[in-house]
């Protein structure tokens, strides 16, 4: 299973970035292979629609997941259509790392 | 042309299709009666869930008026689909699927639930069932 989460620097001890549509980096993590890929979002810089655009990005990686701080208006309904699930994590200091050990202690 | 009727939010759409009698009439009319989602969440909400026509129009993010109009709609509905022996199938209405929020109590993170085939809800982080269900302007 694959999951998004947005981060603010491309280590796995960046802390999480707190918005969803212009953060700094996407993080891939596929709880199969264990394997995190590191993105920079495009859409950092956009005028408008960066929500829906990255929304496309993460979609386009078939992510079952993203976590986030905050969700726009614009990118909640489109991922329900999508059936992707929605985790948002108030503390903004969460490392990447952190995260990740939350779902490796989930398969033992 | 009527003026365009507001979306209306439906948490969760209903889990069958419709209904079918029992009994084989060869005579009567069968064509099914179509029941609106707006319509069954409206049924949902005030004869299942027992609310009140206004908190149930907050539900639905609707006037009261507009609620109880959709509500006496789907009453009259399925009280002709009893009387007639007429089939009932969940299709249209202008409605827009909003899923749940919930918050776990464990790692303190809200999650959504969109697909609705899956009943249990546990955090997807630590996958403790202490979750309660909450507002969706709470955060």
């Amino acid at each position: 299973m694959k999951i998004a989460i947005t981060s603010t620097g491309n280590t796995p001890d960046a802390t999480m970035d707190s918005r969803f549509g212009r953060c700094m980096y996407f993080v891939i993590y596929d709880t199969q292979t264990g394997g995190t890929e590191f993105i920079p979002n495009p859409n950092k810089e956009a005028l408008e629609g960066a929500g829906p655009a990255s929304v496309q990005l993460v979609a386009s990686k078939g992510v079952e997941k993203v976590i986030s701080g905050e969700f726009g208006s614009k990118v909640k309904a489109i991922f329900d259509s999508l059936k992707i699930q929605l985790v948002i994590l108030n503390n903004p200091n969460t490392t990447i790392a952190q995260i990740i050990e939350k779902f490796t202690a989930q398969k033992n | 042309m009527a003026r365009p009727k507001k979306l209306r939010k439906v948490i969760n759409p209903p889990l069958i299709k419709g209904f079918r009698p029992i009994g084989q009439e060869p005579g009567k009319d069968r064509t099914p009666i179509v029941l609106d989602y707006d319509e069954y969440e409206a049924l949902r909400l005030t004869d299942y869930e027992l609310q009140n026509h206004l908190q149930a129009a907050v539900v639905m993010q609707v006037s009261r008026a507009t609620f109880t109009r959709i509500y006496a709609a789907a009453r009259r509905k399925v009280a002709a689909s009893l009387v007639e022996g007429r089939p009932i199938v969940f299709r249209g209405g202008s409605v827009y699927f909003c899923s749940e929020w919930y918050l776990c109590s464990r790692c303190n993170c809200y999650f959504n639930h969109p697909d609705k085939n899956i009943p249990a809800i546990t955090c997807p982080l630590c996958l403790s069932s202490k979750v309660t269900q909450c507002e969706e302007e709470t955060f």
